[in-house]
């Protein structure tokens, strides 16, 4: 384990409002639940640095819920206990997600001090249809402000999420979306399609729910990928795309199969050569004077087949030197997928094409069956 | 009195559903063969399918006694019969056992094409015919019409017949005095040479097989060698006895015109065929007893396990399964799409139903099954004459100089309203019609050759839904006549598919190719690539659908590093391919491959 390239996640659980379509952990916000749960990530990093087995980190992600809620100061702390109790490198990349609407001007300037250098903005949609559809509290003029207030306060990086098929969407829509984001300072971009999860108010709305349909998704995505192409920014991952530099150095860190390690309710972790997690409970992690008795083991991980899922998921692609005698049994299937127009290969290293991607599940399934 | 005069062997026939098994069950209870306390409903009906579809597979027999109103102790041999077409030959010899029939008759329903047959069958026996109408406390009873018409349709004395309900236990005493009164004692020397007639047998692992028989004439004894008169196959006798309803009884002997069992340490129920006389390796008969045949299988059909490495499993069951059912055979197949199976013969469709619903139940295997297929007869430009139940082994069109399929004689029992209906189906599968026959005002009998290839799909659902349920059916293997027959195959993205193929006749095959492509198109999800589907005669393609690619099957969203949730769904997506069958590049679910079976909607 190269210490140097591991991740550090922290997990805010709260939201002004849950999204209809989200199942990720999330709380209603409260002062006080947010002052105690930021004591408790400080004290849950505190000690994992007593421990020692994890000290260095070139990424810092604070993800939601929505982590602009606890405002300038918290993450202030926060980022200033990381700085103090690990060693981060002098090039870490430090993310915070904030939504529109719950970050202002000096509030992020204040950040950009502080140390934060990188912003992922919930941005969605560029309709404000789309974004009622969602149950979003902001429209897109508010998403427009908050980016522009980042960009003012002096970040360079600035990534958007954007959601593909969702509620009402359509080829036009998506392209105003587009637009949109285009005409925006951004350097980043991550499209993700709407998965309905069954445990939300989308996956109970049943036949309420228009989506678009399979053959109308894959237009929308195929659309995306390719406006974003001619725009400048490159798609390394299934969903993910960036100007030339600005590639989220914490997700490669997932895909590459690198170490993270991911502290607060519904966090994962991957160290030690294991996948750990906490549960979806603040209270116990809240309470817990040693939050890390918490940590439950998800089994071994970072084993071949796990790296070559991961691994097609980017651009860059997977290179099947890593198997070995397998490799060629992989690779006779990649060729086949390749026929059919879904991967390349390239001196024994498989990388899905755009069709590859949309298809990946398939593709990879097929793939790791070579490994069986 | 001698012993034999004494001794009532006999049987009871019905229709399904008329009420056979409720009916044993009163004798049994009434004869106190069998406590109450230990009588689980229908006692000799003891498989779950027996009971689930209300039919007897397997002969079973019992020894009970009975005092008459003249004061005298009889014993009344109840042998039971299978009650379905399939095991006409079965039926045959168990009636071969008996001197009377029982012959029972829904009082609402009345008579059926199976009481007929089964009738006839029991006539031809020489049987005496006890008739009872049953089910006196259904609503719609009418006994009085019920009598006359087995009267007139039958031509036996009915009309004062017992009018009983064996559901309330209602009149069976009187049930037991015509078994006196009318069924004629066993004749037989117990001094002449053994002659005893196999009727049913069974494997036990105790023991060996216990083999049912009625001993026709002479004496078998515990010790004694017998041969199999057919099969050859010799025994020493190690145990004799009768059957009670839940135990054996074993004794020294028996004695001509009774019905027992023995056990000689015999491993495989192929020694001891259904139909074969036993008789003494000291002083052997001079002649078999008439009416042997070996069980002739009429349908095939491959069966595959859906897990690959389950194949010895099957062999297993398979294996088990015919320890009790010689007419059970199954040689080793492969199929390309498939992998290792068994190629399977049943005496007919409920036969094999039976045996599939067996194996997936009593040995947890699933399965999947090829269509089923008759026996095809075909002359080469050669000369040789080859038969064929499996169309992997049709041979190249170019050299068949003629092909023939087997037709049964089916009579089909109907309400005249529904002629045109059934002369419509039989028509649709290539029937020859031989005649109609008013059996009274309102009920008819229609009469037709049916190629057997035609009626081993789904003829009888396809019977029972054009007739609201009224109409009965039963059949007998005809002949063979000449026909025109093609190979159906079908390609799925350019590649044969052996497992799906079939012989079909000429006429049809442009419909049943259309469909079955349809049908295919219908259960194979899209995939990764286009996927077409084929149906070819030779090389020529008579009819093609497409599966479209499946475009979106990706998880987009970033779980924030939860890999082992993407695992998990991948994991579920990998189970989900486990059912499908890989066929080159395609992925065919299992039930498309039954799906294909019925075409007829």
């Amino acid at each position: 384990m190269t210490a140097d390239s591991a991740g550090l996640y922290l997990h805010i659980p709260f939201c002004a409002r849950k999204c209809p379509y989200c199942d990720f952990y999330s709380l209603p916000f409260t002062e006080e639940g947010a002052q105690a749960y930021a004591g408790a990530l400080l004290r849950a990093m505190k000690r994992v640095a007593e421990k020692g087995e994890l000290k260095r980190f070139s990424s810092l992600y604070l993800g939601g819920g929505t982590p602009s809620l606890l405002g300038a100061y918290r993450l202030a702390c926060l980022l200033e206990g990381a700085a103090r109790l690990f060693s981060l490198s002098p090039d870490c990349e430090i993310t915070l997600e904030a939504n529109p609407g719950t970050v202002g001007a000096d509030m992020l300037k204040s950040l950009r001090k502080t140390g934060y250098n990188r912003i992922s903005v919930g941005v969605q949609s560029g309709v404000d249809g789309e974004l009622a559809a969602l149950g979003r509290i902001h429209a897109a003029e508010e998403a427009r402000t908050a980016v522009l207030s980042a960009y003012n306060a002096g970040f360079d990086n600035i990534s958007a999420d954007l959601m593909l098929a969702i509620p009402g969407q359509t080829g036009e829509s998506l392209g105003k979306s587009l637009d949109f984001l285009k005409s925006l300072p951004l350097s980043h971009i991550s499209a993700y399609l709407l998965k309905v999860e069954e445990a939300t108010p989308f996956g109970q709305a049943g036949e309420s729910l228009i989506l678009p349909g399979e053959d109308e998704t894959a237009d929308l995505y195929y659309a995306c990928c390719q406006t974003l192409e001619w725009a400048g920014f490159s798609q390394y991952e299934i969903s993910n795309f960036a100007r030339p530099g600005y590639e989220s150095r914490h997700n490669l860190g997932y895909w590459r199969c690198l170490p993270y390690l991911g502290l607060g309710p519904s966090a994962h972790s991957f160290f030690g050569g294991r996948r750990r997690f906490f549960g979806r409970d603040i209270k116990s992690f809240v309470a817990e004077e040693n939050p890390l008795v918490l940590f439950e083991d998800d089994g071994p991980g970072g084993d071949e087949a796990e790296r070559l899922m991961l691994g097609l998921r980017l651009a860059e692609g997977f290179d099947t030197a890593a198997l070995k005698e397998k490799s060629a049994a992989v690779l006779n299937r990649a060729e086949i997928l390749s026929r059919h127009g879904l991967c390349g290969i390239s001196d024994g290293v498989i990388s899905l094409s755009r069709k590859g991607f949309l298809l990946s599940n398939s593709a990879i399934l097929f793939l790791l069956e070579g490994l069986e | 009195m001698a012993y034999n005069e004494l001794i009532r062997n006999f049987c009871i026939i019905a229709h399904i559903d008329h009420g056979k098994s409720t009916l044993a069950d009163r004798i049994l209870e009434l004869t106190s063969a069998v406590s109450e306390r230990d009588m689980s409903d229908q006692l000799l009906d003891n498989m779950d399918i027996e009971k689930e579809r209300g039919i007897t597979i397997k002969a079973r027999a019992v020894r009970l006694e009975y005092e008459a109103k003249d004061g005298k102790l009889y014993v009344f041999n109840l042998i039971d019969t299978p009650g379905h077409v399939d095991f006409n030959y079965e039926v045959s010899r168990s009636l071969a056992a008996c001197e009377g029939a029982v012959l029972v008759v829904d009082a609402s329903q009345g008579v059926e094409a199976q009481t007929l047959a089964n009738t006839y069958l029991a006539v031809e026996n020489d049987l005496e015919i006890v008739p009872v109408i049953n089910k006196i406390d259904l609503p719609a009873a009418d006994p009085e019409r019920v009598a006359r018409e087995v009267e007139d349709i039958i031509g036996i004395p009915c009309l004062d017949a017992p009018r009983i309900s064996a559901k309330n236990g209602v009149n069976i005493e009187a049930i037991m005095e015509r078994i006196v009164e009318g069924i004629p004692y066993p004749l037989g020397d117990e001094n002449a040479p053994l002659k005893a007639l196999i009727f049913d047998s069974f494997y036990d692992s105790y023991k060996g097989v216990i083999v049912y028989v009625r001993v026709m004439e002479g004496t078998l004894r515990k010790g004694m060698e017998i041969r199999m008169m057919g099969t050859g196959a010799e025994f020493g006798v190690v145990e004799a006895g009768t059957m009670g309803a839940t135990s054996l009884f074993p004794r020294e002997l028996l004695r001509a015109g009774e019905v027992g069992y023995f056990t000689a340490s015999i491993k495989n129920v192929a020694d001891t065929q259904v139909g074969d006389t036993v008789t003494g390796v000291e002083s052997p008969a001079k002649e078999a007893l008439p009416g042997y045949r070996k069980a002739m299988p009429m349908v095939y059909c491959g069966i595959y396990p859906q897990d690959g490495a389950k194949y010895p499993d099957l062999r297993d069951a398979l294996e088990k399964l015919r320890l009790n059912d010689a007419s059970l055979g199954f040689e080793p197949e492969t199929s390309v799409a498939l992998g290792f199976g068994f190629r399977c013969g049943f005496l007919g469709l409920l036969h094999l139903e039976i045996i599939l619903e067996r194996l997936e139940r009593e040995f947890s295997l699933d399965l999947i099954t090829t269509a089923p297929s008759v026996i095809y007869k075909i002359t080469l430009t050669n000369g040789k004459t080859v038969d064929i139940d499996n169309p992997t082994n049709y041979p190249d069109p170019a050299t068949i100089q003629k092909a023939q399929e087997p037709f049964v004689a089916a009579a089909i029992l109907t309400p005249a309203e529904y002629i045109g209906a059934i002369m419509e189906l039989c028509q649709q599968r290539r029937g020859i019609y031989t005649d109609t026959k008013y059996l009274d005002a309102d009920r008819v009998e229609v009469r037709y050759l049916l190629p057997l290839g035609e009626i081993i799909y789904d003829f009888f659902d396809a019977l029972k839904s054009r007739t609201k349920g009224y109409a009965s059916f039963d059949y007998e293997l005809s002949e063979y006549r000449d026909s025109r027959l093609v190979k159906l195959d079908v390609l799925l993205n350019g590649e044969t598919v052996d497992a799906l193929s079939f012989i079909v006749h000429a006429d049809n095959a442009y419909a049943r190719g259309r469909k079955l492509a349809e049908r295919l198109k219908e259960h194979i999800p899209r995939q990764m690539f286009e996927v077409p589907i084929q149906a070819a005669i030779g090389g020529k393609v008579i009819a093609r659908e497409t599966v479209k690619a499946m475009r979106k099957d990706v998880l987009a969203k970033c779980y924030g590093g939860d890999i082992t949730r993407k695992k998990k769904l991948l994991e579920k997506q990998k189970e989900g391919k486990k059912k499908m069958r890989q066929l080159g590049t395609v992925e065919v679910p299992q039930e498309a491959f039954t799906a294909v079976l019925k075409l007829d909607d």
